[in-house]
């Protein structure tokens, strides 16, 4: 690695170096082993191809990149070809030495590792003509395909670090925070608070000793956009936050990282300490006389500690309960000092707004709303994966267009949006665009970008039991209205689901929901109900058949559901007999349908998964 | 004992806001957060064990019970709920004969859940030690955990 770097020439002489040593007629693999890839075999696909390259000598026709996400988590893992922009995915072992014959010898793309919707689709060999990356706006994820996390001089090579030098030497903190609000940049972590107001008090606030905080506890399940940047690009992140703390009057940072992200912390911690080497972290960064540091903090796997008080607690060696937020957290935070905390996200949307402009970033997205926004796509689409759109998008557009529709030709039901705090939308409100403002008119938020799709088969009061269990578990207890309240609805929601729901329990569930609203102490609490209330909304037919009918029409609620043998379907093929853990399934012989004896069922729904012919039948 | 918690201890300059990373580095040690460590940290640190204790048992990441061989994780994000998440977690229950956060009789495997490991994508996911496991069904459960059996 290139030796500190004592002013802003020096950077711009490495980066014009390494640009330079980029620009060569090698052929490039970048391999994602992001991880989503991981559970895929990525490890092992990524080990092949540098054997195969040491041992085939062409380490220097082929350079070999291992990667961050590249957001297309489905079809993992994956990797792009250059020159020709070709997409390979699911990616073996065994096609590792094919890949790189084809790649040297430039000869057309493997038909066989493209990308097609499904079967009978045409094959598209480049990523940038797959309609999942078509209707994106990657300019904040997009560069982690391009460099190896692990190495400071790939993020430096595409540019990285100039807008730190920029804000050092050309800029004022007070025009970098004019910038960042002419620019319209939202908190990324949910709330979406203009974040240039926030730095502007915090710099305004009163006391020499100021700190900036990285939250990348992101605790919502269901997303994993953070864990995607920070793994991916960790210096965007790094970048972001000294200028941040440059226009703040801050010489200390703190990035406070999910432990249940061991990938996203041993990249970050890495990233400081190249940072540190090169002299673009410590004392007297690039000769202008400032000075920062910055920590790694572990979470214990806490949810409330993605709310600002509550993490500031636990930085500061104590348990992470929030309190009452009369003194924001830029006046009074993190020892009592006035603290900055961002979202990952926001923190690695700043050095694009210093390098192209506030008048580029306003640009992008929709009115109020400008930028673009990670979401992690998951559920029952076709396309999972991580995804940049701008900002004022359809809900449609997002799932069935770049998410390709439902899995199976199942019928869409419901999409879930902020995590334990948003709510569940229903078809009719598809078209309504995903901007802050919007979601949380419908009764959900944006949250940290998670983005769940629900088809037929999942039970909305199922869900809206689920993420109460979850927040019950996670409510840390402090004030009375979530400790009680989530716990009381979460019983309610219960008993509806085991066919002992009463009519006059949605009344409840929608009172109790208000007091919460009005009375919890942070945001975890006040916004339980909003799972609760979406689906009332939007779903009361669905609770009324659990509490009128006692049936669970998406087959989901145990108490509600009978498993039973379709007699004309099953040809006796036995496949479900051995597998059934209560031994409750009994082979009559061949062609001969099997018997579930029902005092056996425990309804784990193994059978209905392996049998092939549809015979299971849910009531 | 004594050594490894005096040398985590000293890798994080002996500050107690770093108590969290410190009682993660503990449990990465001894897959559970002994009584003698814990004790020896509160000198360590000079303070109370109250306060050692209180954080021990706020985040769920932490454990005061000796804990299994293996650790096996299920995911029970909503990626994976609504992939049916919950009935994989019945599965290891049945098939390990112990319920969430408990330790098979032999000591062979702890069994935990997490609120989400960020590989959404590929749910139901389950982890175990360091391996992770995607797209989980029910009649992929038992040649999972034979892996791991001796």
């Amino acid at each position: 690695m290139a030796s500190k770097l004592k002013t802003a020439k020096a950077l711009a002489a490495l980066q014009k170096k390494l640009a330079e040593e980029m620009d060569t007629e090698k052929c490039r693999i970048s391999l994602c082993n992001g991880t989503a890839c991981r559970p895929y075999g990525s490890n092992p696909v990524a080990d092949a191809f540098k054997a195969e390259i040491e041992k085939r000598g062409l380490a220097d026709q082929v350079e070999f990149k291992i990667t961050g996400c590249h957001g297309f988590c489905e079809r993992g893992p994956i990797a792009i070809v250059e020159p020709g922009n070709v997409f390979y995915q699911r990616i073996q072992v065994s096609d590792v030495p094919e890949i790189l014959d084809n790649t040297v010898q430039k000869k057309a793309p493997i038909e066989r590792l493209l990308f097609k919707q499904d079967a009978g689709a045409k094959a598209v060999a480049r990523q940038n003509d797959i309609p999942f990356y078509t209707d994106q706006q990657r300019i904040v994820m997009g560069n982690n395909a391009r460099l190896d996390p692990t190495n400071i001089e790939d993020y430096i090579a595409i540019g990285g670090y100039s807008a730190l030098s920029k804000t050092l030497f050309d800029l004022q903190p007070d025009a970098i925070i004019q910038m960042v609000k002419d620019s319209g940049l939202r908190g990324r972590g949910g709330g979406g608070f203009p974040t240039g107001t926030k730095w502007e008090t915090c710099r305004k606030a009163h006391g020499d000793i100021k700190y900036v905080i990285v939250n990348a506890d992101e605790g919502d399940p269901g997303a994993y956009a953070n864990e995607g940047l920070l793994t991916g690009n960790p210096h965007s992140v790094l970048e972001g936050l000294i200028i941040g703390a440059f226009a703040i009057g801050s010489h200390q940072g703190y990035i406070y990282v999910r432990n249940e992200y061991p990938l996203a912390l041993k990249n970050i911690t890495m990233a400081i300490e190249q940072a540190e080497k090169l002299g673009l972290i410590g004392k007297n960064i690039l000769g202008s006389g400032f000075d920062f540091s910055v920590r790694v903090n572990r979470g214990g796997g806490a949810f409330v500690c993605g709310e600002s008080t509550a993490l500031m607690a636990s930085l500061e060696g104590k348990t992470g309960e929030p309190r009452a937020k009369y003194i924001h957290t830029v006046e009074r935070g993190l020892w009592d000092k006035p603290s900055c905390l961002n979202n990952v996200e926001t923190w690695a949307n700043i050095p694009l707004i210093i390098n192209n402009g506030a008048g580029w970033f306003s640009k992008i997205g929709a009115s109020g709303n400008s930028g673009t926004k990670i979401f992690s796509l998951t559920g029952k689409v076709n396309n999972t994966g991580l995804v940049e759109v701008p900002m004022g998008i359809k809900l449609r557009d997002i799932i069935f267009d770049i998410g390709g529709g439902i899995r199976g030709g199942k019928k869409f039901k419901a999409v879930q949006t902020g995590g334990p705090s948003g709510g569940c939308l229903p078809e009719k409100l598809l078209d309504s665009p995903v901007d802050f403002d919007s979601l949380l008119k419908a009764g959900s938020m944006m949250g940290s970008g998670g983005m769940i799709v629900m088809d037929e088969d999942n039970c909305m009061v199922d869900t809206a039991r689920y993420f109460l269990t979850f927040l019950e578990e996670e409510s840390c207890g402090k004030c009375v209205p979530c400790r009680e309240g989530v716990k009381r609805m979460r019983q309610i929601l219960t008993d509806i689901t085991e066919g002992k729901g009463q009519v006059s329990d949605l009344e409840l569930l929608t009172e109790l929901a208000a007091h919460l609203k009005d009375s919890a102490l942070c945001a975890l609490g006040s916004s339980a109900p909003n799972p609760v209330l979406t689906t009332i909304q939007y779903f009361k037919d669905e609770y009324e058949a659990h509490i009128k009918d006692k049936k669970c029409p998406a087959g989901v609620c145990k108490a509600l559901i009978r498993f039973s043998i379709i007699n004309e379907k099953c040809p006796g093929c036995a496949r479900c007999v051995k597998p059934c853990p209560t031994q409750a399934i009994t082979f009559m012989g061949k062609q001969k349908p099997v018997v579930l004896d029902q005092s056996k069922c425990i309804k784990c729904r193994t059978c209905f998964d392996i049998c092939k012919m549809g015979a299971v039948s849910i009531e | 004992m004594t050594d490894k918690v005096a040398a985590i201890v000293k890798k994080y300059g002996s500050h107690s806001s770093q108590l969290v990373s410190i009682l993660q580095d503990i449990q990465a040690e001894y897959n559970y957060l002994p009584r003698t460590a814990l004790d020896k940290l509160s000198k360590k640190l000079d303070i109370p064990q109250s306060h050692v204790y209180s954080m021990a048992t706020f985040f769920r990441a932490f454990s005061l019970k000796e804990r299994g061989k293996h650790i096996c994780n299920v995911c029970q994000g909503t990626a994976c709920h609504v992939r049916g998440a919950d009935l994989i977690l019945e599965a290891l229950e049945r098939q390990l004969g112990v319920e969430r956060g408990q330790t098979t009789a032999d000591r062979g495997f702890t069994l935990e859940t997490v609120n989400c490991m960020g590989c959404c994508a590929t749910g139901p996911v389950v982890k175990i030690d360091d391996e992770f496991f995607g797209h989980m069904t029910n009649d992929k459960v038992e040649p999972m955990l034979s892996k791991f059996k001796e």
